[in-house]
């Protein structure tokens, strides 16, 4: 089986590094345009098709200790739950991770493809990569393939010799620094939790749970969240998963089922 | 052997690739060039050939920056080099457009080899006829590092080399007097280095110093001159030194 390598060959113009000696400069990658009648809303309307809402929840904060990562696990197709255990949380390399919203494909596939790029980083400049750069190269990535229908919303969180390094990066080609972000459908709901209980002195399990708390609010009131929320940390020796807990069991944990008094009791009718 | 040197695809049947060799020999008829690396500065020097009445000696500077940590100094074909520091430059901001981080030394020599190299491997073209001496700081670590590369496209560190003409002479002075300095050593032995081969003064000479803190500068005439009447003074001490006991026995 003759695999399709066409999408590690990096497509956003690297000037020096081109194929042509005579010419210093690379020419700006061109692709090529259907043939329409309409060329402008051709795409437009391609976008509008692969434009899903992202259904799903996942956030990512820096706090003291490092950084904390957590995501729900449901897979959605409109109205079908077609799974409730899909890996959101992606480990691009020991210490890096990356969080899946969009296309699961998408996903998955640029950041394997990130994590190549990475290690090849690595060996050939002896030390590793920067979440700076790593992002970048993503962003990159994204951006030339503008309008061609990915669908990435994707936050690359990470522990390099600067600290902790938290960055949002999505398919419109957009990157984004940052302390807190939650991306997906649920994450209005996530953002509400986590903004209110947010504080930067947190221990590592003080910021779990409030992660978790985030992620389970978020599948409760978003449809399209649901499974089991994960919740990851990223220190300086790497990431390490810390709990994947089913969000049913998280509600009665949170709001546990309490005996209450009976307002109307259903009594025996004397038979007729 | 005329048979094998045309076309610089082909080998010789004794493994040779001619035209790389003749582009080294066209280095070995450049200008000198020395490189010392101290532990807190690295210390690049050319020499400068005559210049004509005519020209305006400020248009020729010898070497060059390419970024703000990284500058570098060739002997050889001075179009070739104009090429390769271009594309160089290019290559140093791409880096930083790319992964938001200065090139390392390292980094940036091994693209200038990779390049050379390239050259050497492809139908229709001849080699880049010059070796270059790079000199900068890592930007993370802020180690000082000196590199060599040459028109086969092979790359290595040094603590102190020289390329040339006459680089046999420089590199055995080096290598008998070298040690670990820093400072305005550092530049007295670079210019040590380049006298042995240059004649004396500061209109023949370029220095240009790289430190972590203030990047490349270029020495002024009246500063090389003052250094090189220091040396001098120096050798003619050190001289007087020799003679005396000699006398007194």
């Amino acid at each position: 089986m003759k695999l399709d390598t066409s999408g590690l060959e990096s497509t956003a113009p690297s000037f020096g590094s081109s194929n042509e000696l005579i010419d210093g400069f690379a020419a700006a990658p061109s692709f090529e345009v259907p043939v329409t009648t309409d060329f402008d809303g051709f795409q437009k309307e391609a976008i509008q098709m692969v434009k899903p809402a992202k259904g799903t929840t996942t956030l990512a904060f820096i706090f003291k200790e490092g950084v904390m990562v957590a995501a729900d696990s449901r897979a959605s197709m409109g109205g079908y739950i077609s799974s409730q255990s899909v890996k959101k949380i992606i480990e691009i390399n020991p210490y890096m991770l990356g969080t899946m919203a969009g296309g699961a494909a998408d996903c998955q596939f640029w950041h394997r493809n990130l994590g190549i790029k990475c290690r090849l980083h690595e060996l050939a400049n002896k030390r590793r990569i920067s979440v700076t750069g790593a992002s970048k190269l993503l962003a990159n990535i994204l951006y030339s393939y503008r309008g061609m229908g990915l669908s990435v919303g994707t936050m690359i969180a990470g522990w390099d010799e600067t600290g902790p390094g938290l960055y949002y990066v999505d398919s419109e080609g957009g990157r984004l620094k940052g302390a807190r972000f939650s991306v997906g459908s649920g994450s209005p709901y996530a953002y509400g939790v986590l903004d209110n209980g947010y504080r930067y002195d947190m221990s590592i399990e003080e910021a779990a749970e409030l992660a978790r708390r985030a992620i389970y609010h978020a599948t409760f009131r978003d449809g399209a969240s649901g499974g089991v929320a994960s919740v990851y940390y990223v220190g300086p020796d790497g990431w390490k998963k810390l709990s994947g807990d089913d969000v049913g069991e998280l509600h009665y944990k949170y709001y546990p089922v309490m005996p209450s008094t009976v307002e109307q009791e259903m009594v025996e009718v004397a038979g007729a | 052997m005329a048979r094998y040197d045309r076309a610089i695809t082909v080998f010789s049947p004794d493994g040779h690739l001619f035209q790389v060799e003749y582009a080294l020999e066209a280095v070995r008829k450049g200008n000198a060039a020395v490189g010392v690396r101290g532990s807190d500065v690295v210390v690049l020097g050319v020499e400068r050939k005559s210049t004509p009445k005519l020209q305006d000696s400020r248009s020729v500077r010898k070497i060059a920056l390419l970024d703000d940590h990284v500058a570098l100094a060739c002997a050889g074909l001075k179009a070739d080099a104009r090429v390769l520091i271009n594309r160089a430059r290019i290559e140093c901001q791409s880096h930083r457009l790319t992964v938001e981080d200065p090139v390392t030394v390292e980094y940036i020599t091994r693209y200038i080899a990779g390049l050379q190299q390239k050259y050497t491997q492809s139908g229709g073209v001849r080699p880049f006829g010059l070796s270059t001496l790079i000199a900068g700081f890592d930007p993370c670590t802020g180690v000082p590092s000196l590199y060599l590369t040459d028109p086969s496209g092979t790359f290595q560190a040094w603590k102190a080399n020289a390329t040339g003409r006459n680089s046999n002479s420089m590199r055995e002075f080096l290598e008998k007097n070298y040690k670990e300095t820093s400072g305005q050593e550092t530049v007295k032995l670079a210019i040590r280095a380049l006298l042995e081969v240059v004649e004396s003064g500061g209109k023949n000479i370029e220095i240009a110093v790289m430190t972590k803190e203030h990047g490349l500068r270029q020495l002024e005439e009246a500063e090389i001159d003052a250094i090189v009447a220091d040396i001098d003074a120096e050798k003619t001490a050190a001289e007087a030194a020799k003679k005396a006991p000699a006398k007194e026995t």
